[in-house]
């Protein structure tokens, strides 16, 4: 007996053995090193061809004049118009669905039942998947003359339809962060709160809403940060034409709808090209520095929480 | 003149399947500190939260019987359980202080609840700190976290929190557990203070410290009451030789 147990711990590796595991170990590490090796790739290639553009059409064209105008004769890049159609879509599309999201965030979070919830739930993980253009011909095919109506709208596609559209695919995003960030929220406060004779209502606003804010603050942040990267919709919705404007009633165009759009058919080396992916990496280098920002005050939030524990 | 403030009427609570206090009736005095012993899980703190329904937020939660506060039963339909809240304060095994600044703290209940004008703030916090002897250690940092304060003083300040609310009876769920002996020598004196004013339920299971503090001691097990008694009878001569075994350590 003893010498069987001696023997099992005493059997020495072989050659090959050992090399089975090397093996099985790079394996995985490079096919864990491929995902960061394409993200460099991809970096690499859309600095260099922006960098061409800036060295091709000087980086003054991009912000000096307010015309986008790639294919006419006399060819203006302007990114100013592209900005402002963004902004005029994501904005008020965070503002909208900060305001649903949150609520729903709250809902389940605090309010609803855990059965409730658990119907609820996958509701809004199937939104969340739901393919974009599905919700851009939703709010085409149906909204869009709903809201001309309603607003009175000189064009049917304009930015504030958009807005409705993309404020559909962030209500997940918020909600979903929301409610994580007011669960994180220690239950022994809730207690403190109900002890004190405070109700439900005012636990929730004067508890764990301020405990939990710099959480959903990054939620809204991060919806921003979709709603600006979200293509499909705003191509579909917005109309369309880079109009420098600030009227929500008007047809705007969105730097990513105006690189799905023309890319496609644009000659490769010309400086149009290149100005695509100009616009291309300065809205990577924006939605970067959004995300950034989320990723850091919801880790900031989860240490002070954990703090509280 | 002793004058009883609760009576427990033949309560019975249970969570789901699971029986936690059967049949239990006992009568706790006014201005009186009374404490609940007994080993872990024989019911000691379900029997402290239905008194200010904090059961009710326990998924499965139901109970048999009669609690009566002041002679009004408050498992009546027609009770305001925030309210009654408001009249049964409870003190936490841990401090459950928020995030916010000491002061904050203190007056985040009566701000909630309506009072708005700005000195008769500071006076309830200065008084609810004058009552539980923490005014010295606090009064010239009032505006700093209260997370900062050490662990007696953040149970101290639980205390005194839960007074902004001019509660009648004063809950704890083993207030002293996590404390070092000189801040649990300070909760005990505090408890002799608050007496006068409050009735007072205890839950430890320190015996010495049931023995120093209290009035009325009550023994449960397995979710009966054994024997409720006034302490010093409890403790010299317990008429149960259940509770004599659990006193002296001979059992639990």
């Amino acid at each position: 007996m003893t010498k069987k147990y001696h023997s099992f711990y005493a059997k020495k590796r072989t050659f090959k053995s050992t090399l089975v595991e090397k093996a099985v170990k790079y394996f995985f590490f490079l096919n864990g090193m491929i995902s960061v090796l394409f993200l460099v790739l991809i970096f690499l290639f859309l600095f260099r061809e922006a960098f061409s553009a800036i060295s091709n059409i000087g980086i003054n064209e991009f912000f000096k004049n307010v015309e986008w105008y790639p294919t006419s004769e006399d060819s203006r890049y302007s990114i100013i118009p592209l900005i402002l159609g963004t902004l005029l879509t994501a904005i008020p599309a965070t503002i909208i669905s900060s305001f649903l999201g949150i609520i729903l965030g709250i809902y389940l979070s605090e309010i609803a039942s855990g059965r409730t919830r658990e119907i609820i739930k996958p509701f809004i993980e199937i939104f969340a998947g739901l393919p974009t253009v599905v919700i851009g011909f939703l709010i085409l095919a149906v909204g869009s003359t709903f809201f001309q109506e309603l607003f009175n709208a000189g064009t049917r596609l304009n930015a504030l339809l958009a807005a409705f559209g993309l404020s559909i695919i962030l209500i997940p995003t918020i909600s979903s962060l929301t409610e994580d960030a007011l669960r994180a929220v220690p239950n022994n406060l809730r207690m403190a709160s109900y002890a004190l004779g405070i109700s439900k209502f005012a636990m929730i606003k004067n508890v764990v809403i301020p405990a939990a804010i710099s959480g959903v603050s990054a939620g809204i942040i991060l919806g921003f940060g979709r709603a600006i990267g979200e293509t499909m919709i705003v191509l579909m919705a917005s109309g369309n034409a880079a109009e420098l404007t600030l009227n929500l009633l008007h047809s705007v165009r969105t730097i990513t709808a105006t690189i799905a759009g023309e890319l496609g058919e644009v000659a490769i080396g010309s400086p149009h090209y290149y100005s695509l992916f100009f616009i291309g990496t300065f809205l990577l280098i924006i939605t970067f520095i959004i995300n950034l920002i989320s990723e850091l005050i919801i880790e900031r939030m989860r240490k002070k929480l954990k703090k509280m524990n | 003149m002793k004058e009883v403030k609760i009576k427990i009427k033949n309560l019975s609570v249970y969570f789901n399947y699971i029986q936690a206090l059967n049949d239990v009736s006992l009568e706790i005095f006014e201005n009186k500190v009374t404490c609940l012993i007994g080993p872990s899980g024989c019911g000691k703190t379900s029997l402290l939260r239905s008194l200010n329904r904090m059961n009710d937020m326990i998924y499965g939660f139901r109970m048999k019987g009669e609690v009566l506060i002041d002679d009004i039963d408050i498992y009546d339909k027609d009770i305001d359980v925030v309210n009654l809240r408001r009249l049964v304060g409870m003190v936490f095994q841990q401090s459950n202080l928020f995030p916010k600044s000491i002061y904050d703290n203190l007056i985040f209940a009566p701000k909630i609840l309506g009072v708005k004008d700005k000195s008769e703030l500071e006076e309830i916090a200065e008084k609810v700190c004058t009552q539980t002897s923490i005014w010295d250690e606090v009064k010239d940092r009032l505006n700093e976290s209260a997370l900062n304060l050490s662990a007696g003083q953040q149970q101290r300040l639980c205390i005194a929190r839960a007074l902004t609310v001019n509660p009648d009876i004063l809950l704890m769920d083993e207030p002293s557990s996590s404390l070092d002996p000189v801040s649990t020598s300070k909760i005990e004196d505090l408890l002799f203070d608050l007496k006068r004013n409050y009735t007072i339920l205890i839950v430890t299971h320190n015996m010495q410290q049931a023995a120093r503090v209290s009035d009325y001691t009550a023994y449960l097990y397995l979710g009966q009451l054994v024997e409720y008694d006034k302490t010093t009878k409890i403790f010299t001569n317990p008429a149960n030789k259940q509770t004599e075994d659990f006193l002296t350590g001979r059992f639990g």
